[in-house]
């Protein structure tokens, strides 16, 4: 099985260097990009289907095609990276940036061909200090290396990158707030349109993408669409996805897998089943903010689609598992708190609804559960779903909620009726 | 008065940008780089200095959680209590903080030793519990390590 994001990262901790990552072959998926026109590059990565690795999953080839082309497109334009990997549970851009911090910067120096961007920017949450020490002498190297700056590998074209860490906030993970972020602004997001790929960073065109998906850039183009698309058989998505475990699971980790990989494999065969002493009730597939999903959904593909039509959503691809001896109201109550922390404020449903949400799941907690709160809580989490509200932080956190209250629906009342949590738990 | 590094490291930043107003947030972590904190006098000269009103830089440095504009101590304990980590034993390393440090979340120990606060996932879930002191990332803990660990920061 090929694992090329991660097949060069070293066992034993250590960044990989420019040498060693030219060595395997790095840099030449760049060669070859700088020797097509942009509009090759991107038909390219069309023709891969490569869809967008930060959740939503959007077809990373379209994406870009929404940017004005040509002599006569504003400029500069710009290339992001989103690298504010704040989603609880999320754990996988963290390994891609500490242990192979090139295979980034030749992605996005393709991403930035590929729109005629003369500037790049890494958003990179605070927490991600070796990242950003590593990330800074990758950079370093590849201008040394005349693979930044002016003029690059002779080919004419120019590209700068450069590091902003973030002062932490999750809304900045929202690609227009992370903009506003940018630009030295409070991160409230933008309304759309305009979209970021016409007026983006400083009103200029700006193509935003998340480190994995940079990543996959050099592998596609030094080894083709097709090769691409071979890597999984398992699912219309092609390429590999990074998925993860953490919760009670025997070896909670990361693994480079085919897209499309089950739930059950990643689970039982990766990280080896449940501990001792405790069942699998349920698990978020892909980070804080998708749906609840059972033991009846481990066979099924973990590729963008599939989960869509089981009312969740692949997300991150890293799980956090509920255990039968966890509080589901518990980990709601978890939950709902930090989204209701992170609200940037800006819309009523969220500012408003998710505090209540918290306060009342607490109160649940605690054994001062309400006849009523489980209307009230089903009410709260329509208006924070799809539609409500300007981004999607508050759909994000009704999912989490809603799929809760549909499937652990007994404990949710066992909480208001014997006046306390039956696991012993206290918020 | 901004200090010549912080007017220095500033000038850095704002290279990187198309006007200097962008580089409002980088202004602010430098400042507190240089001073563990921004107080209302550095506010005002780092507004100054980006030709920002006080209000808008206010409104940015109130919005973001590793900004501070009230002082910390000399190490900062930033403790995840985020999902894995809250159902791996974080409330028992937030009791074991508060029993070892003898102060709340939001404080600072009367020695001026350590500040001690939550912050959302630090994205290391496969190793929870987790938390960060300063700059330093530390994994698996259990509350008996605590003391050892913080006995590393003076």
């Amino acid at each position: 099985m090929e694992t090329p994001l991660t097949g060069r990262i070293r066992a034993d901790g250590e960044v990989v260097t420019l040498a060693e990552y030219r060595r395997a072959g790095g840099y030449e998926g760049l060669r070859r990009a700088l020797g097509m026109t942009p509009a090759e590059v991107q038909a390219e990565v069309k023709a891969s289907k490569l869809r967008g690795r930060g959740g939503a999953g959007f077809p990373t080839g379209i994406k870009w095609s929404f940017v004005p082309m040509g002599p006569d497109a504003p400029r500069p334009k710009y290339v992001v990276c989103n690298a504010d990997e704040m989603e609880p549970g999320t754990f996988k851009d963290r390994l891609l940036m500490e242990g192979d911090p090139h295979q980034l910067v030749e992605g996005m120096i393709i991403a930035a061909h590929a729109i005629e961007a003369s500037v790049g920017y890494v958003f990179l949450r605070w927490a991600y200090r070796t990242a950003e020490r590593r990330l800074r002498r990758a950079i370093a190297e590849a201008y040394e290396a005349g693979l930044l700056g002016r003029d690059i590998l002779g080919r004419g074209v120019d590209f700068d990158l450069h590091v902003h860490v973030s002062a932490g906030r999750y809304i900045c993970g929202e690609e227009t707030a992370l903009l506003n972020a940018l630009e030295g602004k409070r991160a409230n997001p933008r309304a759309k349109p305009p979209y970021p790929q016409v007026s983006g960073l400083f009103g200029k065109p700006t193509v935003v993408n998340n480190v994995e998906t940079f990543v996959n850039l050099p592998h596609i183009l030094a080894r083709g669409a097709q090769w691409f698309d071979g890597l999984s058989t398992l699912s219309a998505d092609g390429g590999t996805k990074l998925y993860g475990v953490s919760g009670r699971a025997r070896r909670p980790g990361l693994w480079e897998l085919p897209i499309g990989s089950t739930a059950r494999e990643i689970l039982y065969e990766r990280a080896g089943g449940m501990r001792d002493g405790y069942r699998l009730r349920g698990f978020l597939p892909g980070g804080a903010s998708t749906d609840f999903l059972t033991e009846a959904h481990l066979d099924m593909p973990l590729d963008f689609d599939t989960p869509m039509k089981h009312g969740s959503r692949l997300g991150t691809g890293t799980m956090i598992l509920l255990d039968d001896r966890t509080c589901p109201v518990g980990m709601n109550a978890n939950l709902q708190r930090f989204f209701a922390q992170e609200s940037c404020g800006w819309c009523t449903p969220c500012r408003e609804g998710l505090p209540w949400v918290s306060r009342l799941l607490d109160a649940m907690e605690r054994g001062d559960g309400r006849p009523g709160d489980l209307e009230k809580l089903a009410h709260h989490a329509h208006f924070l779903g799809p539609g409500h509200t300007f981004c999607a932080l508050a759909p994000g956190a009704a999912e989490p909620l809603q799929s809760g209250l549909r499937l652990f629906r007994e404990d949710f009342e066992r909480h208001i009726a014997e006046r306390r949590c039956p696991y012993g738990g206290s918020a | 008065m901004l200090t010549p590094e912080e007017i220095d490291d500033i000038r850095h930043a704002i290279a990187t940008l198309p006007h200097k107003q962008a580089a409002a947030i980088e202004a602010l972590a430098i400042v507190q780089r240089h001073r563990r904190w921004i107080d209302d006098q550095a506010l005002r000269d780092v507004g100054e200095h980006l030709e920002m009103s006080v209000a808008a830089l206010e409104g940015v440095a109130t919005f973001y959680n590793h900004l501070f504009r009230r002082p910390v101590g000399r190490h900062v304990v930033r403790l995840c209590d985020s999902v894995t980590c809250w159902m791996l034993g974080g409330d028992a390393l937030r009791s074991g903080l508060r029993a070892t440090l003898g102060v709340d979340l939001g404080e600072t120990t009367p020695d001026d030793r350590f500040t001690l606060l939550t912050i959302p996932c630090l994205g290391c879930c496969d190793r929870a519990p987790a938390l960060m002191i300063d700059d330093d990332l530390h994994t698996d803990l259990t509350p008996g390590a605590l003391a050892g660990l913080l006995r590393r920061y003076d």
